[in-house]
Order: C-alpha cells, then structure tokens, then sequence
C-alpha cells in the first residue's frame, strides 16, 4: 500500500481518526508521517545500547587498548557489542564506565539492596544491617506493616549470627 | 524427560485475571538480574562453565521457596516445547535458541510449582529471576521475587560492587538489576490518538515502553509493556512505587479516553465490538495478529460492559493458546501457515462457544448506542 500523502513510499502509519461518528484512515509512509510529527512505536523508545556508546565518550585510546585481565574483553569490544565481559571488567573499565553509568541511570552509586555473600564479614554484616534498616523505615513510612515485620525478621537473623 | 510444557496449564497462573485492574492490566512481571562471581558474563564463558553454573542454581533452586516446581534442561528440550514457553512468556528469545537451533548448553529454566516464579538460567545474566503475576501487583511481585533472591544470595556468590550494586552483563541493568514491567491494554488511547503524548510522556519520567514480545517487538492489539528504564541510582521500593504511580495514571487516562469514546463515537465503539467479537466467534482462517487485534475490541467491550458473558481469563487465553507453537502442540503435528490459521479460528470458536455466553442482544442499558 502507498502512502496517501505522498503517494511514492510504502505505507507502515496507519491512523484510524473518528469524528462524529465517522471512521477514516489514513495511511502514510515513515517520512509524511514524521512531517505530522508523527513516529512507529517503538523508534523512540529504544535506541540501542551499541547507537548510544558510539555517540558518547571515546574512551582514552590507552585505556581503549587495554583487555580486561580476567576475560580479555577490550574496552572497544564493549563498545561494539554492549556487554560486557565479567565482573572484573566493571572494576578495570571504571573510569570508562563511570560517565556511562551517570548518563544511563543518571548517577552511579547502587542505593538500593545491599547484598550479603554467602559467609559475610562483618563489614559486610553491618553495611546489609544499615541497607535492611533504610528499608525497613520505607516500609513503615507506607503502613507496609506486614512487609515491616518480615524485614525486622531479616534484620534479627543476621544479628543473631554468630 | 517428561515434556512439562504440554501441561495445560504450566505456568499459567497470571491468566486467570485475579488481580486488580486485571481488565486493564494483563500482567505484572519483576525479574532481577544476578551473576555468579568467579565467571565470565554469558557472552565470554566455556559451556563447561555454563553447566556448572546450570547445576549449582539448580541445587540452591531445591532448597528454597519453588522447590517442588520443575527444572527444565532447554539445550535438551524439543524446539517446539521451547516454543511454547516463549509463548508463556517462561523464556526469552535467547533462551528459546534459534528455530530449529537449541539454545547453547547449560540454558535452563526453573519454575515455581504455584504462581509463575522461577529462574531462567545461563541467559544474558547467569540467573533472572522472575514473577509474572495477574494484574497490577508491583508491589506483591517484587516482594515475591525479593525473597527468592534472599535465599539464592545466601548460598550462591553473586557478583556485587560496593558502588555499582549488582553486577549485569549490560550496564543498562547494573545496580538493582530489578526490571519491573506490566502489559497493559489501551485501546481507548489509541482510539481517541492520545497514545503519542502519553507514552512520549512516559519516556520522559524514566519509563520505556514496547510491544507484547519484549525488546524490538511490534505493538499488536493495543498491548503495551510499561516498564523502568533505568536500574541504579534509586532503591527498588523507589522504582517499584514510581512505575506504580505512572502505571495508576496511565489507567486513569484510558479510564477517561473510554469514556468519551462512549459519549462521542458510541454507535462507531458498539459497531467495533460486536464486529470484533462476529469475527472471532465466526471466522474460518484468522492469522495470530487479527486474533489479537479483534480481541483487543472484545475486551474493551468485557471491561466497559458493553459485551456480557465472557471473562477476561477465557480472552487471555486465547491470547496464549492462540499462538502457533500452542496450536501445533494441540494438533500434535507441525501446521503450513494456512493450516495454523484454520486452527486457529477452529480453536477460538471452539473457546468462546464453550466458555462464553454472550447474549445477542446487549444487557439492559449496558449499550450506550441503545
């Protein structure tokens, strides 16, 4: 099907308008339709990952070079592919990730459950106890008080740990 | 192995339109993405490694709440039974391999025996965790999905930053690892063309939307998937309650689209329904998109009364048994496109005759155009 206003493109818009009772469609091609100010779907929404990283922050040409010690995954690899290679490379690709993480999420520090490994140390003990708290205080805040009492149970087991 | 995807009702439960909003709000789904420390991110690592991280979520799945569900081995698994656990929504694409093609070893799904809670295991992350749950439940899901999580953490290591959070092999989910979506239903938007401004409106308060299949997926039926855009920098109370507040105000403005869809174009809104519905009901050969394009029309008329005797659970699951996997499953042979669309209506027809009463005269003032 072409398009109805320019008649020369195919046409993938197609607008159902009612007025008084009256049905009409409409059917137009990508660019009229982006004249009306119009767009398909999901165009707007996601812009790959892959279209984003080429667009911001070239990373440094040195840190570009170096391969993450655990997986090997070079930084310009991640930035082709959008993954990235293991854990480490969060920790090695820091300073590249960094400005990423700000513009994706719009800041960089995790605020929310603090997870507690398998045999924790104390540090780790204390860091959860604080994060279960904040929680905690959230849940009540809302008369969540059912939720508030399975947290303040989390909150007791841990400390009862030896 | 037992093929558990031919039980009828595996996995199914979010259908049965418990939960509030369920006319509106199909599904809720939370899933998190955890990583095992100590290996490579699923695009770098050894099938080895795969399995190994295959059996220990397997073993610390048996010591938790879903227990007693099942543990399915995807790369062993026939490609149409992989089919249709995409078409529950069980699995991802990836998860789901190729056509033909298994997913690569070590590719796995655990559920739950009660709700849809489960871990799908070796996709872009080691571990997703997941809830799909009827109607809108952000709240109950990540709360289902949280302790899950608790009991994994205890016995598994999972890759953590002290700054970063959660560690995912996309940075797009590194922090919470929390992505909370609900799929919901706005034909009233659409109609009256308010669609646009809302989900322009959406993007702006750090939502995303797509289509009924996941990422890069096509809008059928009027179905949207509303969910968080971004995972770190806020706690998951924040996102969970923030998604619901958008969530209730896209309702409302449906809500309000409906009704002036009554109260300016009634005649053209009852014309639509009862079409849609004549079709559904009387069609030889419907292909999957007019299936859901036409029950999109019978359920707005379900939800705003103007079309009695049918529940929602009877239309969402024509939804799920609808698709090609599920009608291939039914007929126990595999259907050329023109057979599928024959079972297809055969199948609809067969649901509504059995699970509908629909008068052919409206109810008493239930039709506005009356």
């Amino acid at each position: 099907m072409v398009c109805d206003n320019c008649g020369l493109n195919e046409a993938i818009i197609h607008l159902t308008h009612i007025e008084d009772n009256q049905v009409s469609t409409k059917h137009l091609c990508e660019d009229c339709a982006a004249e009306k100010g119009l767009q398909a779907g999901e165009a707007s929404a996601n812009l790959p990952l892959t279209d984003f990283l080429s667009h911001v922050g070239k990373a440094a040409p040195e840190a570009a070079a170096v391969p993450c010690p655990f997986c090997g995954l070079k930084y310009d690899e991640f930035k082709k592919a959008g993954r990235l290679g293991c854990p480490q490379c969060y920790v090695v690709f820091e300073p590249n990730l960094k400005g990423l993480l700000r513009r994706l999420h719009g800041g960089t520090q995790h605020i929310g459950k603090v997870y507690l490994p398998p045999n924790p140390t104390l540090s780790q003990q204390q860091e959860r106890l604080a994060g279960l708290r904040r929680k905690l205080s959230k849940a009540v805040e809302r008369e969540d008080f059912e939720r508030a009492a399975e947290i303040r149970d989390l909150i007791r087991t841990i400390e009862s740990a030896p | 192995m037992i093929d558990y995807t031919s039980l009828t009702d595996f996995g199914l439960n979010w259908l049965e339109a418990s939960g509030p909003h369920a006319d509106i709000v199909l599904s809720t789904r939370v899933r998190l993405a955890r990583n095992l420390q100590g290996h490579a991110f699923s695009g770098r690592i050894r099938d080895t490694e795969r399995e190994q991280i295959f059996e220990r979520v397997r073993r610390a799945c048996d010591r938790t709440p879903i227990k007693g569900g099942m543990t399915l081995d995807l790369s062993a698994l026939a490609p149409l039974s992989r089919k249709v656990l995409l078409e529950r929504h069980l699995i991802s694409r990836e998860l789901a391999g190729d056509g033909e093609e298994s997913p690569h070893r070590g590719a796995g799904l655990v559920v739950g025996s009660r709700d849809a809670v489960g871990v799908m295991i070796n996709e872009e992350d080691h571990l997703r965790l997941q809830v799909l749950m009827s109607g809108l439940r952000l709240r109950e899901a990540y709360q289902t999905i949280d302790r899950l999580d608790e009991e994994l953490g205890a016995q598994l290591p999972f890759a953590y930053h002290q700054e970063f959070g959660y560690l995912t092999s996309c940075p797009t989910n590194v922090g919470t690892g929390l992505r909370a979506s609900i799929l919901i239903h706005l034909p009233g938007l659409v109609l009256t063309k308010e669609i646009g401004r809302i989900l322009q409106g959406i993007t702006q308060v750090g939502l995303t939307f797509r289509g009924l299949y996941g990422e890069g997926s096509e809008v059928v039926g009027n179905f949207f998937q509303i969910s968080n855009q971004t995972t770190l920098n806020k706690s998951e109370d924040d996102l969970i309650e923030h998604l619901e507040k958008i969530v209730g105000q896209v309702i409302q403005y449906e809500a309000k689209a409906r009704r002036v869809l009554v109260r300016d174009a009634s005649l053209v809104i009852g014309d639509k329904i009862w079409r849609a519905y004549g079709l559904l009901r009387y069609a030889r050969s419907l292909s999957f998109d007019e299936v859901m394009n036409l029950l999109s029309g019978v359920r707005l008329g379900v939800s705003m009364n103007l079309l009695s005797g049918l529940r929602v659970y009877t239309l969402n699951k024509v939804m799920i048994y609808a698709q090609n996997a599920h009608l291939e499953q039914a007929a126990g042979r595999a259907l050329t496109e023109v057979e599928r669309d024959a079972h297809r209506a055969a199948y609809v027809r067969r649901v509504l005759e059995e699970e509908g009463d629909v008068p052919v005269e409206p109810p008493a003032g239930g039709d506005a155009a009356a």
